[in-house]
């Protein structure tokens, strides 16, 4: 085996709220969980879209923040020892000759597991993409979501559009290698941090950056190499600055991504599952949490849990064939309470 | 109290309104293809539209959190609003916003 190949009980799709809670489940049951997520932390939409946003129908906890509930709940699974792989897509997943799946992520990490559980919630984070024509022509050679070497843009003309902590510190930071750094933002004022702005503001001032008040309008090149980026400004029309690389940075969206391929059951966009398992159309294969669908469906972080909690039964039931489950409280089994670690 | 709403078509369609929900949540009510990825918590912008020039006093001024979200929107007019933080109420009968790109499904 390579080293990124791994074997374990289950593999969870998506490491948000839910699918760590489904960590808790299949721990008490003995199931050991890898998690797979896009994202380079845990917490799903709770971290990347509302971390400091309160939340209020966690049942016995009033009120806590995305970020909160994330972190308690990695600290309620500690004692499971799951596995992560963040910043990876599921990818590509085959069934084996002995029942078992075989899961590829798009780093090249493979996982074989007995059952794999759905757990993506609104799908896979994926970078927001302007809309421009013949922009496909330029991702990947001029055209770039994320910087992965600052190297790669020494002596470029780079444009850099929007607003937000991602455009700006990029804009500082590649600022002392990049021959020319141009931020197109539509409005004069910025979501990123004040610190951030005032450094960039200076540095136009004096004569170090350029700043333009635009949108973007088109890509101007040929063969994937950029030669210019059209922006239009609500003043003077369009016009065209000269630049060998883009960097879009309007945040992420949600796309349901490769698990669409998976041959499951789908319903606009949504896991088809049956309500006592949440199994789908694919014996041995679960989706809980927001990216199923099933008659009288609440996307309610709670009831992800409840799905959860059923999941891990029907799961137990493929890992260990032919063992009996034995139901017990946490509150009273000396045999949960050493798995929790608290014994 | 009904509402129109063109989509990426051209095409209308005329809504009910309900005084005290959203207008994000009326869209997402009639079946229309509104990602509104948060689910009305003014954290993703994917519940963009573009107010009728007629209607832009009526809808009110886009708060600081709003504006700043807004950040996160393509193709950003005067008149874009995220629709969960347009809250109708019965001045905003006849109200008429166009779905923006980035917010269909």
């Amino acid at each position: 085996m390579s080293d990124n190949a791994y074997e374990t009980d289950v593999v969870i799709i998506g490491a948000g709220p839910v699918g760590l809670f489904a960590v808790f489940e299949l721990g008490l049951l003995g199931l050991k969980c890898h998690l797979i997520d896009i994202l380079d932390r845990a917490g799903g939409q709770c971290a990347e879209l509302y971390p400091e946003k309160p939340i209020y129908d966690i049942p016995a906890v009033p009120m806590c923040t995305g970020q909160e509930l994330t972190d308690r709940l990695l600290e309620q699974i500690n004692a499971f020892e799951p596995v992560f792989h963040f910043q990876e897509m599921a990818e590509k997943l085959t069934k084996l000759e002995d029942g078992r799946w075989h899961l590829t992520t798009d780093q090249g990490t493979e996982i074989t597991s007995t059952v794999v559980v759905i757990a993506a919630g609104g799908g896979s984070f994926v970078p927001k993409k302007p809309h421009l024509d013949g922009l496909e022509d330029f991702e990947g050679s001029s055209v770039h979501y994320a910087v992965r070497r600052i190297e790669d843009f020494r002596d470029k003309r780079v444009v850099i559009a929007g607003g937000g902590d991602s455009a700006l510190d990029w804009a500082l930071n590649l600022h002392p290698v990049a021959k020319r750094i141009t931020i197109v933002h539509h409005r004069d004022g910025f979501r990123a941090a004040p610190a951030s702005v005032e450094h960039m503001r200076s540095l136009v001032e004096k004569g170090e950056m350029d700043f333009e008040i635009a949108q973007l309008a088109g890509l101007e090149g040929s063969g994937g190499q950029l030669s210019g980026v059209k922006v239009k400004t609500k003043t003077d029309g369009e016009n065209t600055i000269e630049a060998d690389t883009l960097l879009p940075f309007f945040g992420l969206t949600m796309k349901l991504g490769p698990i669409a391929e998976f041959g499951l059951n789908l319903h606009e966009n949504l896991i088809t599952v049956d309500t006592e398992k949440f199994e789908t159309s694919v014996p041995s294969i679960f989706a809980i949490g927001d990216i199923n669908t099933y008659p009288g469906k609440l996307k309610l972080i709670l009831s992800g849990f409840h799905e959860g909690a059923l999941m891990s039964q029907a799961a137990f039931a493929y890992c260990r064939p032919g063992e009996r489950l034995r139901f017990q409280y946490t509150t009273s089994s000396s045999d949960l309470q050493k798995k929790l670690g608290v014994r | 109290m009904k509402i129109t709403v063109t989509d990426l078509d051209g095409n209308d369609h005329v809504i009910e309104g309900k005084a005290g929900w959203t207008l994000m949540e009326s869209i997402r009510d009639a079946g229309l293809p509104i990602k509104a990825e948060c689910g009305g918590a003014c954290a993703c912008a994917t519940c963009h539209v573009y107010v009728d020039m007629d209607w832009i006093d009526a809808t009110g001024e886009r708060s600081e959190e709003e504006e700043d979200m807004i950040d996160l929107a393509l193709e950003v007019e005067d008149s874009s609003r995220l629709a969960c933080q347009i809250e109708l109420s019965d001045a905003l009968e006849g109200l008429k916003v166009k779905l923006a790109r980035d917010a269909v499904l």
